[in-house]
């Protein structure tokens, strides 16, 4: 394993001296990653995830638990094991302000003390994946935030980590921008030198990297499971949204609809509903003139928004 | 591709983050000359005080005119190489939260923002230090060193201002683990490090109670060790052995407070 965490809990103190609380911000995290694996790592805002990840890179120390990264103490043995993981946060930034990209690469080389020929080999291949060799000589403060975020994923793979965790990526970045670093992830990946922890809100990042989903909330783990097991067990119906001439009342009592939500004032109706689109499309055009029709599959959006409002486990 | 830096095998990275504190503020060269015009501007208003001072006795306490003009002049170029204020590096990175990509690097974080200063005061000599000491050289009457060897001796001494000043710096800014915002703790230093430095008055113009407790203090090894070291006043030697002691107690004790700092660091931000 990799990764191997156990009953992994953080505490923090809050709020002003006389009236301060415990609030735990992760309870019980158990977790064990194989090398080569790509997980992904969910939870709405203050669910913990940065937080622990701060645990398996050793820069918090835990008040509960126990973690295992590498093979290491991450809080004991921070350096042995900064050498032999990649981080990536996309709200922080490892590369010099000041330099040109060039010699951020050439400092982390020499940080992480990679041999010469092996940082040059590493790095070339990702100036050419990632389309960076018109800005290497460009000071990171002029770069745009997708130049500097394959620059921040180039520096996090130089020393070719066993573990690359990355911390909402895509955060920011544009449609093409966020495409283009998930192709080289996936890629990365794909090679199996790499294991792969990626926490994100943007759910196509996990559609395209993510064999694996771990869902936490309130700092417990909801669900792990493999993303398509999860589709099948909890993902939603289809929705066939039907597009009218005319407005009409809600479309209720078709064969296989389960639910109707009207919009635009009964012109627009989503009709979720299990089974056969092509009947439905025909009862539909039965009871009402029909302009456009189309068929939403089921997301991992709706996914997630599903494990979301699930209680928690007691 | 544009040659990358050599580096050995072996090498640790911190002579290339020398180099990179260097060229990091030598990117700022517009910033640098209106830093050095406004050095240039208070030297000048300095150097009229103490002649004014000197006016009245030709000498105060040891200092003649050209002795107190050398006073002046060393100290506006070395006030931006040993840098007195102005550093909040390390407290900003610890109160946004940066300081986690610090700390998740597999480096001696002390040893690495030593060496990036190293790189900017190194860049400070070159276009602080050498400029407003030329000027006041140029302009006024002055006092060269008399031995060969003073010169190599200021040099260390500079060099050794800078550490103790980094210690100084990091103990400040290492306080924000505990409290987060270090503005006042910083203002406080800002108002009194010029006076306790000798940056302001020569120390040896003090009464003689505050020299005695300022003796015990590192702060005399950042503007008054090195200047009094270039005007040839005294023994130079037990005044580098001071300075040494000092950088090499600063930086211990900076460690420590590093090591217990980053064992109760809550990450700021997310």
């Amino acid at each position: 394993m990799i990764i191997r965490t156990e009953g992994l809990g953080r505490d923090f103190l809050v709020g002003p001296r006389l009236r301060r609380r415990r609030v735990s911000a992760v309870a019980d995290v158990t977790l064990d990653v194989a090398p080569g694996e790509a997980v992904g790592f969910l939870g709405p805002n203050g669910a913990g995830k940065s937080t622990t990840i701060k645990m398996l890179t050793g820069v918090l120390v835990p008040s509960a638990g126990r973690a295992q990264v590498c093979g290491l103490d991450p809080v004991r043995e921070r350096r042995a094991l900064a050498r032999r993981i990649g981080v990536v946060f996309g709200q922080r930034s490892q590369l010099w302000w000041d330099l040109p990209l060039a010699e951020s690469f050439a400092l982390h080389g020499a940080i992480h003390r990679v041999p010469a020929p092996r940082h040059r080999e590493r790095l070339d291949e990702c100036v050419e994946l990632l389309d960076m060799a018109g800005f290497l000589d460009t000071p990171v403060r002029q770069l745009s935030l997708g130049q500097r975020m394959r620059g921040e994923v180039t520096a996090a793979l130089l020393h070719s980590p066993e573990l690359l965790v990355l911390d909402e990526p895509t955060i920011g970045l544009d449609l093409a921008s966020k495409e283009r670093l998930r192709t080289f992830l996936s890629a990365v990946n794909a090679r199996g030198e790499v294991t792969l922890l990626l926490t994100t809100h943007d759910l196509p990042d996990v559609e395209r990297l993510c064999r694996r989903v771990v869902v936490i909330d309130r700092g417990r783990v909801l669900v792990d499971d493999e993303l398509a097991t999860l589709r099948r067990r909890f993902a939603g119906n289809r929705t066939l949204v039907v597009e009218l001439a005319e407005p009409a009342p809600p479309l209720l009592g078709l064969p296989g609809v389960v639910d109707v939500a009207v919009e635009a004032q009964g012109l627009r109706q989503r009709l979720a509903f299990t089974g056969n689109a092509a009947d439905l499309i025909a009862a539909v055009a039965r009871r009402a003139p029909v302009r456009d029709v189309g068929v939403d599959e089921p997301s991992i959006e709706d996914l997630v928004r599903t494990l979301y409002t699930r209680p928690a486990r007691a | 591709m544009r040659p990358s830096v050599a580096w050995g095998n072996v090498l640790a990275p911190y002579p290339q983050l020398v180099r990179a504190g260097f060229r990091c503020y030598a990117t700022y060269r517009q910033a640098a000359l209106a830093g050095l015009v406004t050095n240039v501007v208070f030297g000048l208003l300095r150097a009229a005080v103490l002649t004014a001072v000197l006016a009245e006795r030709p000498v105060v306490a040891g200092y003649d005119v050209a002795a107190a003009i050398t006073y002046v002049w060393l100290g506006q170029g070395l006030l931006n190489v040993v840098l007195l204020w102005g550093d909040t590096e390390l407290s900003r990175r610890v109160r946004t939260g940066d300081v986690v990509v610090d700390l998740g690097r597999p480096w001696d974080l002390q040893a690495a923002m030593l060496a990036t200063d190293l790189g900017r005061a190194g860049f400070a000599v070159l276009a602080r230090l050498l400029p407003p000491v030329a000027f006041g050289a140029l302009s006024f009457p002055f006092r060269w060193p008399e031995q060969p060897a003073t010169w190599a001796l200021f040099g260390a001494s500079t060099l050794l201002a800078v550490v103790v000043s980094f210690g100084i710096r990091f103990l400040l800014n290492a306080s924000a683990f505990w409290l987060l915002d270090v503005r006042g703790v910083i203002g406080m230093w800002g108002v009194v490090g010029g006076v306790v430095s000798g940056l302001v008055v020569p120390l040896a113009w003090f009464p003689q109670w505050a020299q005695a407790v300022l003796a015990w203090t590192p702060f005399p090894a950042l503007f008054q060790t090195p200047i009094t070291v270039f005007i040839e006043r005294g023994d130079p030697f037990p005044l580098l052995g001071s300075q040494l002691f000092w950088a090499g107690t600063l930086l211990a004790v900076g460690r420590a407070v590093l090591h217990r700092g980053s064992r109760r660091l809550v990450v700021q931000g997310g």
